[in-house]
């Protein structure tokens, strides 16, 4: 097993450089011009050096070089310095991969938005899960019953309603139409700079979590419930739960022990593999709430045309989808002892 | 007909329907049989004659709905177990009753060592701690004759081949020393020499415990070898009931002559066809209200098509549910 993890960790080395190498390609074949958001009063030549002090006068392979050294070598060396304070080589000097929009690095950039989109995307998942697992079961146990048709029913809707519509939705609702001063009423805004020192503090951050989580949460709940459910059935239904049942066994234990544990494995790879989303994938709720996350943030690299910090978060989600299939596919030989990878 | 001082088991009118979205099917049809304790009973029938379905129903293993028990009465050990609570049947699956299925292939949980599969009635039924259960679990591991049994509790079943996979379900069905074993069709997955093995094994088990067994399968062969008693299924009845030797040497149902004549004999000559009965079993959308087997009979005639025939002894602990009469090769009177 540690052999097998290794030895795709290492094939995970140049997959990663091809793929910051076509998205470096892909961004650079699109038509964007950094001094395009300038005003129209700046003169052609001091464009062109503005060009020239970003280095976009230099070939494209020379640029996905440099970019590559920033990023591969002087962010790691950079990290290595800021966290240990282990200094290698030129540490003041060194280049680092900047923002060509806000001139600080776009690592620290990142660092900066992390913590919010862990927060509210990262427990919508979290709640989605809760939500979803217990939904999965009963309606698989209780096939074709009204809670099951209920729970089909609200699942298609959860999964083929956008998160920009219920997101809106809510917003109308609990912001708009609730009175101000009423218990129900939620903010409709995300408040980056509250602090959570105290327990007012606290249940304020706690209703401003509660929308764009519930709107995440609910999206991810239809989806991996439909999964949980439609591998319990296929597990219900095998042998084994029949000789269960013959030893004797709790119907408590015979679906909680045996069923869930078999139905588990295909479910927490699809979990596994959802997580990189967290991470980029909500972009559009990030927006309506105004919650200043990565993907708020990829969004304003991309209307700034501001390469650097595109191409690095593209690049750093790429990085979480091929690290987290690795973890699936670790996590299934775990969870199911058939497979084991020699 | 029966005997009903000395029996552990006594099935009387037993009928269970399934309900499907086409209507109705009738998989068993008013069964009745016994078993005595430290008896072996043969169920022979076709696929889908009801056999295992009877003994499923015994112990509610059927999925329900669609399954419905609407008829009859299950007496285990003195007591009817037909309506008791869910718990008090729970204390008879795997403690006084234990099961053997078709498939070992599939029969064992995946995800779980086959020492935890077994361990689980243990503690469940004979409320052992987890030492005793192992040590016990080893022993049942060894009677059941997989070699290196303490350290094999911690395989997989997928580590195991499909006779010792069977093996393991025969050890789990022993676990709490039953009273009944039911045997689905234990040996039909397995190929001949293994068959040979479980065989031996049962047969020897039988002699070492002393439990009472019903062993279903569609091999005469099988029956022949180990059965007492043996009951023929069709269509969801029992049409023909018989001590072995009797079965075997006087059949009086022309299914179970049919059946027997289907067995290919030794020193036949090469070549010859092997003989089958022809037609297809009949459908179970209905309740019988003619002999079910009757458009496949070359004994059929008016009243078979016109009433089901009720089965009737023809000597003491055999009888045959079928209107024609060989020992007279005519009717019986009406």
């Amino acid at each position: 097993m540690l052999n097998y993890t290794l030895r795709r960790l290492m094939f995970t080395i140049p997959t990663l450089l091809l793929i910051s190498f076509i998205i470096f390609l892909i961004l650079d074949l699109a038509p964007n011009d950094p001094t395009g958001n300038l005003p129209l009063t700046i003169p052609p030549e001091v464009r062109e050096k503005i060009r020239q002090s970003l280095g976009l006068d230099a070939p494209m392979y020379i640029r996905y070089l440099l970019w590559s050294q920033q990023f591969f070598i002087n962010e790691p060396l950079n990290l290595l310095n800021q966290w240990f304070g282990w200094c290698i080589g030129d540490c003041e000097g060194r280049l680092r991969v900047s923002s060509w929009a806000t001139r600080s690095p776009v690592v620290d950039l990142i660092a900066e938005r992390m913590p919010q989109t862990l927060w509210v995307v990262g427990m919508s998942y979290v709640v989605g899960i809760l939500i979803a697992v217990p939904i999965g079961v009963i309606s698989a146990y209780k096939q074709y019953s009204w809670f099951d048709q209920i729970g089909t029913f609200i699942a298609m809707i959860g999964f083929s309603v956008p998160t920009f519509f219920t997101g809106v939705l809510l917003i109308v609702i609990f912001s708009v139409w609730v009175p101000n001063d009423s218990f129900f009423w939620l903010p409709s805004i995300y408040d980056t700079t509250l602090e959570v020192v105290d327990w007012d503090s606290f249940m304020l951050q706690v209703r401003q979590m509660i929308m764009p989580v519930m709107v995440l949460g609910l999206f991810n709940a239809a989806q991996i419930s439909r999964f949980m459910r439609a591998s319990m059935l296929d597990n219900l239904s095998q042998d084994y739960v029949r000789t269960a049942r013959a030893k004797g066994l709790k119907e408590k234990t015979v679906l909680l022990v045996h069923v869930l544990r078999n139905s588990m494995i295909p479910v927490v790879t699809v979990i596994a593999l959802g997580i990189p989303q967290i991470f980029g994938g909500a972009i559009i709720t990030e927006q309506i709430f105004k919650v200043n996350g990565l993907g708020q943030l990829l969004i304003i690299g991309i209307q700034g045309a501001d390469i650097p910090l595109v191409q690095t978060l593209t690049f750093l989600f790429a990085v979480l989808i091929v690290l987290f299939n690795l973890i699936a596919d670790v996590l299934y030989g775990l969870l199911d002892p058939r497979i084991r990878y020699e | 007909m029966r005997d009903q001082s000395a029996t552990i088991l006594d099935v009387a009118n037993l009928r269970t329907v399934f309900n499907t979205r086409d209507g109705q099917v009738f998989a068993v049809n008013d069964v009745s049989f016994y078993l005595r304790p430290g008896e072996l009973l043969g169920i022979v029938g076709e696929s889908g004659s009801g056999k295992s379905v009877t003994m499923m129903s015994l112990l509610k293993l059927l999925p329900m709905p669609p399954a419905e028990i609407q008829g009859g009465s299950i007496e285990f050990d003195g007591r009817d177990i037909r309506n008791v609570p869910d718990d008090e049947l729970r204390k008879i699956r795997g403690g006084d009753i234990g099961f053997i299925f078709q498939d070992p292939m599939t029969s064992l949980n995946p995800v779980f060592t086959v020492g935890f599969q077994i361990i689980e009635p243990l503690r469940v039924h004979m409320g052992l701690n987890k030492k005793q259960a192992r040590k016990r679990a080893a022993e049942l591991l060894e009677l059941v004759g997989i070699p290196d049994a303490s350290a094999r509790l911690k395989d997989y079943p997928h580590q195991f081949s499909g006779g010792m996979r069977q093996r393991v379900m025969i050890a789990i069905a022993l676990a709490c020393d039953p009273k009944v074993l039911i045997a689905d069709e234990p040996t039909t997955a397995l190929d001949v020499t293994i068959q040979a093995q479980i065989l031996e094994l049962i047969k020897d088990l039988r002699q070492k415990l002393g439990m009472a067994i019903i062993w279903i399968t569609h091999d005469l062969g099988v029956i022949a070898e180990i059965a007492d008693r043996v009951a023929v299924m069709y269509a969801g009845q029992i049409v023909e009931h018989a001590e072995v030797k009797e079965l075997f040497a006087n059949p009086q149902h022309p299914y179970t002559r049919a059946l027997l004549e289907t067995l290919p004999k030794m020193g036949e000559a090469r070549g010859t066809r092997l003989a089958s009965i022809d037609g297809q079993p009949p459908n179970l959308d209905h309740l019988p209200v003619s002999c079910e087997f009757a458009p496949r009979c070359k004994h059929a005639f008016d009243r078979c098509r016109a009433e089901n025939p009720q089965r009737r002894d023809v000597s003491p602990a055999h009888d045959v549910a079928c209107f024609w009469d060989y020992s007279s090769g005519g009717p019986t009177d009406a």
